[in-house]
């Protein structure tokens, strides 16, 4: 939905600040947006100054010492620490990205940091991404084929069929790329966004997958897939430098080429 | 997600995502609008330049430059491309921010007449003075 204005219980307020010990040398300001369903408060932005020389190199690094030694209650989420798993997805110094792999040093001043813009939050830098998760189910993100398996193997593909997989492959479901995007924020509901467009792609590009023509038919649609406008904001913020837009592109492509 | 209460609030994330299909339709718009966008290129060019070709001709110049066949064939072109797509163009914008159905639809009909109108109206006035 269009909104130019938060609603009133979504705005800002100016949360605490937590000062760092005196005699830090190197500070730095971490300005994070804080929620808490259960207070009936409104969000606020609480300030911690982060001592860099006793903090690893990472947002992440930041976030996880002020959970141990500063303030218990600052709820993310986190595993990997190594760009694999997707979860630590957030907005910082105003782009989507994960925190484990955006260095301090690359965000001048303050390192201002909060959830995935435009989902609900469950809890301060929590989104709740079960809409995203729906939508990534709803195109079907599995090999679909009629022909059995071979009965000797695994179904076989061609060096360069397989070459066209990379680019794709690489996406862990982060959603940095679907909540950049303005035309998800305004329709969300109905498109499908560049995180699950990409995962369709992924299945048509795919030489052993049968139900091409299915997933083309199911993608044919003014807002699951029309809505893409080619802003690029996905290929821009994607933290595995993949190219959604691109994969979208040839999803309308592709559209165009079967009707003549 | 929105401001209006939904009805459909204990339905299943998955029946949302699919709501109600897909319509296997939209290809066609988008390849006309692209298409249009093309053909635009050189016509409005082609318009540009002559209009400033013809910058203190006599009225009778122009009339003459209008009624050549070939200049109303590309009038007409000009003509019908740019407002095929402009209503294509205005149409995808009220879809992306109009999200009441019934504003919705009756923005873009209105556009969409508004359109085919003015479009009407420009190409007799190209046909009575150049036949």
């Amino acid at each position: 939905m269009v909104a130019f204005n938060l609603p009133l219980n979504s705005r800002i307020g100016q949360g605490q600040t937590f000062k760092a010990p005196a005699g830090t040398k190197r500070v730095r300001d971490f300005k994070i947006y804080r929620w808490n369903p259960d207070d009936g408060k409104n969000p606020s932005t609480d300030t911690y100054e982060i001592d860099l020389d006793a903090c690893g190199p990472m947002v992440l690094d930041a976030l996880i010492k002020i959970k141990n030694e500063i303030d218990p209650t600052l709820t993310f989420r986190r595993s990997c620490r190594e760009g694999i798993c997707g979860s630590c997805a957030m907005n910082i110094d105003g782009g989507n990205t994960l925190a484990c792999l955006k260095p301090i040093e690359d965000v001048k001043g303050a390192v201002k940091i909060s959830p995935l813009p435009h989902m609900p939050v469950v809890k301060d830098l929590v989104p709740d991404l079960s809409q995203a998760y729906a939508q990534y189910s709803s195109i079907k993100p599995w090999m679909q084929a009629d022909s059995p398996a071979p009965p000797d193997g695994e179904r076989l593909q061609s060096k360069e069929e397989r070459a066209k997989l990379d680019g794709m492959w690489e996406c862990i479901l982060c959603f940095c790329c679907s909540t950049s995007c303005p035309s998800y924020w305004w329709n969300g509901d109905r498109y499908l966004g560049p995180a699950v467009l990409l995962a369709a792609y992924r299945w048509i590009a795919d030489s052993r997958d049968e139900a091409t023509g299915q997933r083309l038919d199911e993608l044919e649609d003014p807002f699951k897939l029309y809505r893409c406008h080619t802003i690029m904001n996905c290929t821009d913020t994607c933290p595995k430098g993949l190219n959604p837009a691109k994969a979208i592109g040839t999803i309308k492509q592709l559209i165009v080429e079967r009707q003549g | 997600m929105s401001g209006t209460p939904h009805i459909d609030m204990l339905r299943s994330p998955l029946g949302r995502a699919r709501g109600l299909g897909s319509a296997r339709a939209g290809s066609h718009h988008w390849w006309m609008q692209r298409l249009t966008a093309i053909a635009l290129v050189p016509l409005t060019l082609w318009f540009i330049f002559s209009v400033i070709h013809l910058a203190g001709a006599t009225h009778q110049a122009v009339i003459e430059w209008l009624s050549s066949p070939l200049t109303m064939g590309l009038m007409l072109a000009l003509i019908v491309a740019t407002f095929h797509h402009l209503q294509l163009g205005v149409q995808v914008v009220i879809e992306d921010y109009v999200h009441d159905e019934r504003a919705k639809l009756t923005a873009v009909l209105v556009v969409k007449a508004l359109c085919i109108l003015l479009a009407l109206v420009c190409i007799v006035s190209v046909l009575k003075i150049g036949l």
